[in-house]
């Protein structure tokens, strides 16, 4: 059994093989290996009994489950209108600058993935971005280097 | 009304009360009936925008014969502009714990899920924590009530009552065709209540405090108070109480920069309302006999005279674009052909008039659309082209 199998059946065996399990175990892969492969899908069927097709149809309606491999820490920055009209396109710039990638790749160390999300329910702190599960708010140019620089320094640390 | 109403602060919600235990043992004394009744009677209506009667939602669900029901406390709170429910799990989570244990002896349900957004998983270890203390309480005076975090993964819709459900079944969050309602076949087929936060809250304060407190607050068809989220072009953002029925004149006055242009009542599906109509519009539920009346889920954004409307509406078009869950052909195509639409008509594309075919597009939207997201998307739309038709084309 390869650690992805293993860890699909230790999930199972903690959330129980039914149907309604399925959203928490593609929640706690993501949060594991960072996206959920084809062959986690795959493998997920086969332990919960259910047909891949339908793991398949559940994982790429849900924005935080990732079916591309990402990096460690995910940046999702939100863009819809309080953000987008408190400066979010000066912050999104700053970071791509930064992290020499675009909307939607990952940095080659795989360390950080950038994206755009809908509204995070932060529009009185706009701009804002998530981290992972970390909130970031008020954000500016300045700001969100700072914030970068000691993702980075984590980073060299690991 | 609306030009003679002033602007109130209330403070119920976030009022520091550490007698949850108190208010939780002495209300499963008195008879389910009577709470229904003080529900009703206190009038009132779902604070996550739809409106729909929280007691009578409760009676349906209270007459329903099941071995198994629920109570879904839906805090999937993903409307742009809205942030409320946010800092009430964060700042009194006891209230919303003991108002769904209430909802639950009321109906019979012994089991309670809190749907919680994806983005607010930084919420779910405090929560946890709570529950687990709620949970000993309940166990110590014999109360049998369960109530489990379900998180959601990052759509728009699963905020729809019958997505959410689907999500938690592990399914696409699509919605359901409606009958049946949850309070017949709602989570796994059983009979379920499913309020938002806020609204929970309310029922906390309606059986502590009497129905007639919050009753008396409000006006007619709008009673009590609700939690308005306040964003956009404005000196003070952040989080309101504040009394329903006010003029949009009023809290302009409150909340303006002194120059706004429009306010967007009810995020991304609501309405626009311009400046000249600010004071014929209360913030309300429909009902009232004069005037316009304006639903919201509590989002407010303002917008002050260096906005561009275009902009505004090619945002809000892009999220329900994204966020629209592609089941039924009217809201997935539709969304699409609007965005087109709106840019080929900027460009010089098309001409004008085009704007009044996308105009029927929302209407048939609203008609044929499966669910509220679909049939919303003509309220932002028409109120944005009608009013500022001209920023539409140059």
């Amino acid at each position: 059994m390869d650690s992805i199998q293993s860890l699909i059946k230790n999930l199972a065996d903690q959330h129980g093989r039914k149907r309604e399990s399925l959203l928490p175990i593609m929640q706690a892969i993501v949060e594991q290996e960072n996206y959920l492969s084809e062959y986690s899908m795959v493998e997920l069927a086969r332990e919960v009994d259910i047909p891949a097709a339908d793991v398949y149809g559940t994982a790429t309606f849900y924005s935080f489950i990732e079916t591309k491999p990402a990096g460690k820490y995910i940046i999702r920055i939100c863009k819809t209108i309080a953000c987008a009209m408190k400066g979010k396109n000066q912050v999104l710039f700053a970071i791509q600058d930064m992290l020499k990638i675009k909307l939607g790749e990952t940095t080659p160390d795989k360390r950080f993935s950038l994206l755009e999300s809908n509204c995070l329910g932060w529009c009185h702190k706009a701009p804002a971005m998530l981290i992972n599960n970390e909130v970031y708010t008020e954000l500016t140019p300045e700001k969100v280097r700072e914030i970068l620089a000691d993702y980075m320094k984590k980073n060299g640390q690991n | 009304m609306a030009n003679s109403h002033q602007l109130k602060r209330v403070d119920f919600i976030f009022r520091n009360e550490n007698d949850w235990e108190k208010v939780l043992s002495s209300t499963i004394k008195r008879k389910p009936s009577e709470l229904i009744n003080e529900l009703m009677s206190s009038e009132l209506k779902g604070r996550g925008g739809a409106g729909f009667p929280t007691g009578l939602k409760w009676k349906f669900t209270s007459e329903e014969e099941s071995d198994e029901k629920y109570i879904i406390c839906n805090a999937d709170e993903g409307e742009p502009g809205t942030f409320k429910d946010r800092e009430i799990l964060s700042k009194v989570p006891y209230k919303v714990l003991t108002a769904m244990a209430v909802c639950g002896y009321v109906t019979g349900a012994k089991k309670g899920f809190i749907y919680l957004r994806g983005e607010y998983k930084f919420l779910e270890p405090e929560l946890i924590k709570e529950i687990a203390e709620f949970e000993y309480y309940c166990n110590e005076i014999d109360f049998d009530f369960k109530i489990e975090i379900f998180m959601g993964s990052g759509a728009y819709i699963c905020g729809e009552e019958t997505a959410l459900m689907e999500s938690m079944e592990g399914r696409r969050g699509e919605p359901r065709n409606k009958p049946p309602f949850p309070t017949q076949k709602g989570y796994l087929g059983k009979p379920t209540v499913i309020n938002n936060v806020e609204t929970l809250v309310h029922t906390y304060t309606i059986f502590k405090y009497g129905a007639k407190k919050f009753y008396d607050l409000g006006v007619q068809y709008s009673r009590g108070t609700k939690l308005f989220s306040v964003s956009g072009d404005t000196p003070k953002p952040g989080i309101y109480e504040l009394e329903l029925g006010m003029s949009l004149q009023d809290f302009v006055y409150e909340f303006g920069d002194g120059d706004t242009k429009a306010v967007q009542v009810g995020g991304a599906s609501g309405f626009l309302v311009p400046r000249k109509k600010f004071k014929d519009a209360a913030i309300g539920f429909k009902g009232k006999l004069t005037g316009i009346s304006l639903p919201t889920g509590g989002s407010m954004m303002l917008f002050n005279s260096s906005r561009s409307m275009f902009n505004v509406l090619d945002n809000y078009l892009e999220f329900f674009r994204e966020e629209s869950c592609g089941q039924c052909t009217p809201c997935r195509v539709g969304c699409q052909q609007l965005l087109l639409g709106i840019k080929a008509v900027k460009r010089g594309e098309k001409p004008a008039s085009y704007l009044d075919k996308l105009m029927r597009l929302t209407e048939t939207m609203q008609l044929t659309a499966k669910c509220g997201l679909g049939q919303s998307v003509a309220n932002s739309f028409s109120s944005i082209v009608e009013n500022f038709h001209e920023e539409m084309i140059y």
